[in-house]
């Protein structure tokens, strides 16, 4: 009776897994301990008389304890699920076991010593027990439980009675102590096998802690599984460690507490630090889970270019500005005198002319001095450093994201697997709250619902599939057309851009052709490639991603031939610049020949008129800067005209037309994500181009976003509609992130290539005077570090190294495809075998009943039942069984085993039925050789499953 | 990061930070949220954790589950008297569910108890046609209601009951793309 309770009461928690097995152990201690008495005590005739009044009404008892203690045990430990009467065969084993385990060691003494290591061993969890039992139970249970103790301890005492004093006098105290809660508990000191038993209680409950949060618990439970859990480790873990160990041990702890809370508190700021989290928000119950993705992704490269920024200004930027050479006193931050009446003017400085040219936010101002300031701070170094830190920072954060995504985007599975299912549960945004957008996305659903239908019932409709291939096949032809052709044209522009003689002749349209035709390329295109694939005829996921690849290439194509035309002018440059160089070369010897000479009178060279080349570096940044700032405006102009003006237009002259047009032709304008997306991939390419020869291009860019984030917010929310089509956006999530990746390693080519070939200008830059940029790490080794460092990287740097360096990392690219290969073939193999199973198992019909455990888990959470039933003790029976049921492999695979069967099957002997079965349940058909099956099991009050 | 409210203990905080998915400011402000559907209901201090209820209406007129065709679904499942009136625990058990650091065993679990419309732990075929009901605004007509779900039971059913259970749900949820990006509510 009681222990039918105890172990009732033991299923309200979630960690009492282990304190059911441990349970029967002690069980087991017991009756192991009457045993032993009762043979030790033969000579004491009147001892063991007296004895054998508690033995007979413990036997009275023990055998339905035992058995369903052990049971629990054994269900806990090996997952093996046997039938009630093996269980019953095989104790007697154990028992006769016992028996002559104690015979063996009949030795009064011995005994003794053996017994007290085992209760020693057994007391903690007694103790542990007594404490969660104490914490777990409602108020109903605590007075049964109590006398179910007290009991026990009688039956100690009893047993206890018969050993020699001292002994006794101890357990009587442990005993008591133990039944009055554990507040003596800390001052004993613990013995090594209960030290580990709390300690891994402790980690347990840690553990329990940690992954609260994911159960699919209610509020209340888990705030009362927690304050138990929190409360368990609180007493145990003062408890831990010996002398001097303790004190540590209780440090440790404190440590980890305020390390936790740290943490936490960290965590709590860095939420607070994401940004536009309620704009996001509001976008996306406005339009859906999509248009809001280009937001995050927006939000996310903001993040990025934080980090970029805040590496190049800190590091490059402000250390020059505020320790290097001020404006003016050299020529490469001057300003010629040539270029001096104009400098300030806007229109210079909008092109980045005149005083911006001269400024830290190009290559050309940086100075090649080793050290500057007091801190001996090495900027060249620094410099070269930050470029290619910044790259490896961005390489590695894309390529991290990519991977999240790709685990948590989960197996994504063919798509025709579960076409209908996935369209029923997953295809409702539950992100949105705005009625429109409703409306919207119901209509959609039912269309892709009805196209499904329409898909299977007639599966392939291949009319005409001559026509189809044709239409493709012009439609690609037609947009190679238009991808060449706008190759060209650029290349043609540049070309031409370099024909014309000096910049002061050059009217506002030749200045800026360049970037009047890649940005009109980049608006007009697009919307044609989308006219040419209508003639396809995709999926609509499909054409999406297509024009994603084609606008794709457009871009790149006008990025690499502008490219190439910058190459060419860097190359003229180079030419220009000897010239110079010479020129510069001569007049300082002359000078210092007649510095040599007259020396007194030093004649004062002005910076701005000191001869100098045409430095390429800045003209690079500056190209990379003005192309920013016309895409910048390009986008922003057509978000204005496109969709404000339009809207405005739409709005207010519905009144007086004669059509409707809000719902006519011009209607309102949709937000198009992946131009959007497109357009920010591009950019940021272009910063990672740029941001070598340009460090504050990446400050331009920082404001770009920022305005963007707010500007588009508020385009989007003021005059664009909602999709009509809503395409979901994880999908292509990876892809975008994929494109990002692919602009990264394409915007890293042109620059590790300018870096690695072409010899810096001589007369500014923080490499001038060096024969190549990355010389500035080799006279970083040979001048900084000790020499064996210096020796070191020649020999690393040797081919006769990285030859075999590379070799290896292809072998290992050939070694992790190949078994990547592999696992492909065995997934395939494996969904090949599920697939004949189920087929199997259609054929077959049969039901399968069996109760999952997470069911279980959220049986409580179903309001029909409310709280956990009292379970009368009949009911126990039924839950050992539905446990055992659940051991079942649950892998939705069809055969089963005999034995499984059988275990499944065989009825239960009493059984709380809490629900009636269902219609389908009772299907017994006539193949089946067992008459006597009931159909399903019906529920028990099933007290939850310890997961772990 | 002031202490300046007054509505819970710090050691209430934690605790709801601990079993939820959320930082302490997000705490407060789903508190706030809640309490703003019903001032004059909703006392300002929760030290002593009081029984205070907000009925299905007040609950469903949010912004967040207004538009969403099974609010009424969602608020009964995360309700504890299984017919969506709310305390505080519930209300913040159901956004923690429904957040973005949720994971995906924990959604689909969810997922499971609002499309089984019954409640018999089971979606069968009566749930997925109110399911098909509800996201199509009885647009379908009744032929194709009855062949889309014999279309999913099926697909997902792996057991053949003609109904699918949990793991059904589960092993057809966590291959799908977009559920986690769908099943969730930003608050």
């Amino acid at each position: 009776m009681e222990f039918a309770r105890s172990n009732n009461a033991t299923s309200f928690g979630h960690a009492e897994e282990d304190e059911k097995s441990k349970k029967p152990q002690r069980k087991k201690g017991n009756q192991r301990n009457n045993r032993k008495i009762a043979k030790a005590s033969e000579e004491d005739e009147e001892d063991s008389e007296e004895d054998a009044k508690p033995n007979q009404r413990n036997n009275r008892r023990k055998p339905q304890i035992q058995n369903r203690g052990r049971k629990n045990g054994r269900n806990n430990k090996n997952e093996e699920s046997e039938e009630d009467s093996e269980e019953e065969a095989e104790k007697p084993k154990t028992r006769t076991k016992n028996n002559k385990k104690t015979s063996k060691t009949s030795d009064g003494e011995s005994e003794t010593e053996a017994k007290g290591k085992k209760t020693g061993k057994n007391r903690p969890a007694n103790n542990n027990r007594n404490n969660r039992n104490n914490a777990n139970q409602k108020q109903k249970d605590e007075d049964n439980k109590k006398e179910n103790q007290s009991n026990k301890k009688g039956n100690k005492k009893d047993k206890n009675a018969k050993e020699n004093g001292d002994k006794k006098k101890k357990k009587g105290r442990n005993s008591s102590s133990s039944s009055s809660s554990n507040s003596s508990e800390s001052e004993e000191s613990l013995s090594e096998g209960e030290l580990a038993k709390v300690l891994e209680e402790v980690e347990e409950k840690k553990k329990l802690v940690a992954v609260l949060r994911n159960k699919p618990w209610r509020m209340k439970r888990k705030l009362t599984t927690l304050k138990e859990a929190q409360g368990f480790i609180e007493k145990f873990e003062g408890a831990m460690g010996k002398g001097k160990g303790r004190k540590f041990y209780a440090y440790k702890v404190m440590m980890m507490k305020k390390w936790i809370k740290f943490k936490r508190d960290f965590e709590n700021f860095k939420t607070s630090c994401i940004p536009w989290e309620m704009k996001i928000k509001e976008i996306e119950s406005h339009f859906g889970s999509s248009v809001a993705s280009y937001f995050i992704f927006l939000r996310w490269l903001y993040g990025i270019n934080v980090v970029l920024f805040s590496l190049t200004f800190g590091l490059v930027v402000i250390p020059e500005v505020l320790m290097g050479q001020p404006y003016g006193s050299m020529p490469r931050k001057t300003v010629t005198r040539k270029e001096q009446p104009t400098a300030m003017d806007f229109s210079v400085l909008w092109e980045f002319g005149g005083y911006m040219k001269y400024s830290a936010l190009f290559y050309g101002y940086y100075n090649n001095q080793r050290m500057i300031g007091v801190f001996k701070y090495r900027l060249p170094l620094s410099y070269f450093m930050v470029g290619v830190g910044s790259f490896g920072y961005s390489l590695m954060v894309v390529i991290r994201t990519m991977a999240r995504n790709a685990s948590e985007s989960g197996v994504d599975g063919d798509d025709g697997d579960f076409n209908f299912s996935w369209k029923m549960f997953t295809s409702w945004d539950y992100l949105i709250g705005n009625p429109e957008t409703a409306d919207n996305k119901f209509a959609s659903i039912t269309t892709s619902f009805k196209e499904s239908i329409v898909d299977e019932e007639e599966n392939q409709k291949d009319e005409n599939i001559h026509l189809r291939r044709f239409l493709i096949v012009l439609a690609n032809f037609l947009i190679f057309c238009c991808l060449a052709g706008s190759g060209y044209l650029i290349f043609f522009v540049v070309k031409k851009s370099q024909t014309y003689g000096a910049p002061e002749t050059l009217t506002w349209y030749q200045k800026n052709e360049v970037d009047i035709v890649m940005s009109l390329l980049g608006m007009f295109v697009p919307p044609m490639f989308e006219t040419i694939a209508n003639l396809e005829n995709y999926h609509p996921r499909v054409a999406l991603k297509w024009q994603l690849w084609r606008m794709f290439a457009l871009f790149l194509g006008n990025l690499y031939t502008f490219l190439l035309a910058l190459i060419d002018q860097v190359n003229s440059q180079l030419e220009e610049e000897k010239s110079v160089r010479n020129k510069t070369l001569h007049m300082l010897s002359s000078f210092n020949l007649t510095l040599n000479s007259t020396s007194p009178t030093v004649p004062f060279i002005d910076p701005a008129d000191f001869p100098r080349g045409p430095c390429w570096e800045t003209g690079v940044g500056m190209e990379f800067t003005k192309l920013t700032m016309s895409d910048i405006m390009v986008t922003y102009c057509s978000i204005l005209i496109g969709d404000f003006l339009r809207a405005l237009f739409v709005r207010f002259i519905n009144y007086c037309w004669c059509w409707d047009l809000e719902y006519g032709f011009p209607s309102y304008t949709e937000f198009d994500i992946s131009g959007n997306v497109l357009g920010l991939i591009f950019n940021q390419g272009m910063i990672w181009m740029g941001t070598f020869y340009s460090p504050g291009l990446i400050g331009i860019n920082i404001l770009r976003l920022l305005t963007s984030m707010y500007f588009q917010c508020w385009a989007v929310m003021c005059c664009n509609v909602p999709q009509e089509r809503v395409f979901k956006a994880s999908g292509s999530n990876n892809f975008y992130m994929a494109l990002l990746l692919l602009i990264l390693f394409l915007s890293l080519l042109p620059v590790v290539y300018t870096i690695m070939t072409f010899t810096p200008s001589f007369d500014c830059g923080p490499f001038s005077g060096k024969n190549k940029m990355y010389d500035v790490l080799q006279e970083t080794i040979e001048y900084d570090f000790p020499a064996f460092i210096g020796k070191l990287f020649s020999y690393a740097s040797n081919p006769g190294l990285i030859i075999p360096g590379i070799l290896l990392m292809v072998l290992a690219i050939y070694y992790l495809n190949a078994s990547s290969k592999t696992y492909e073939v065995a997934n395939l193999e494996l969904k090949k075998k599920m697939q004949m199973q189920r087929d199997e198992q259609k054929s077959r019909r049969h039901n399968k009943n069996v109760v999952n455990p997470v069911l279980k888990d959220l049986e409580d959470l179903l309001p029909k039942r409310g709280n956990v039933p009292t379970p009368e003790p009949g009911a126990n029976a039924s839950v050992d069984k539905n446990k055992k049921a659940n051991k079942q492999p649950v892998t939705g695979g069809g055969t089963r085993t005999p034995n499984g069967r059988e275990v499944r099957l065989a009825p239960p002997p009493r059984m709380v039925v809490t629900k009636p079965p269902g219609p389908r349940s009772m299907a017994h058909l006539p193949g089946q050789p067992r008459p006597g099956v009931p159909g399903p099991r019906p529920r028990a009050p099933v007290p939850r499953q310890p997961r772990h | 990061m002031g202490n300046k409210q007054n509505i819970f203990t710090a050691h209430q905080l934690d605790a709801y930070q601990d079993c939820t998915f959320f930082t302490r400011k997000e705490i407060l402000r789903l508190f706030h949220r809640y309490r703003d559907l019903a001032p004059q209901l909703v006392p300002l201090d929760y030290k002593s954790n009081p029984e205070v209820k907000l009925p299905y209406e007040l609950i469903s007129s949010m912004p967040e589950l207004k538009d969403n065709p099974f609010r009424q679904r969602i608020a009964e499942v995360f309700s504890e008297d299984g017919e969506g009136n709310m305390t505080l625990d519930n209300f913040l058990d159901m956004f923690s569910v429904l957040s973005e650091m949720a994971p995906r065993d924990l959604k689909a679990c969810y997922a499971f108890k609002i499309y089984d419309f019954n409640n018999d732990d089971f979606i069968c075929k009566s749930d997925l046609e109110k399911t098909l009901n509800r996201l199509t605004r009885y647009e379908l007509t009744e032929e194709e209601v009855r062949l889309v779900g014999e279309k999913v039971l099926d697909e997902a059913d792996l057991d053949n009951d003609g109904k699918l259970s949990l793991e059904d749900f589960q092993h057809m949820i966590a291959r799908a793309p977009d559920f986690l990006s769908t099943f969730h509510i930003r608050i």
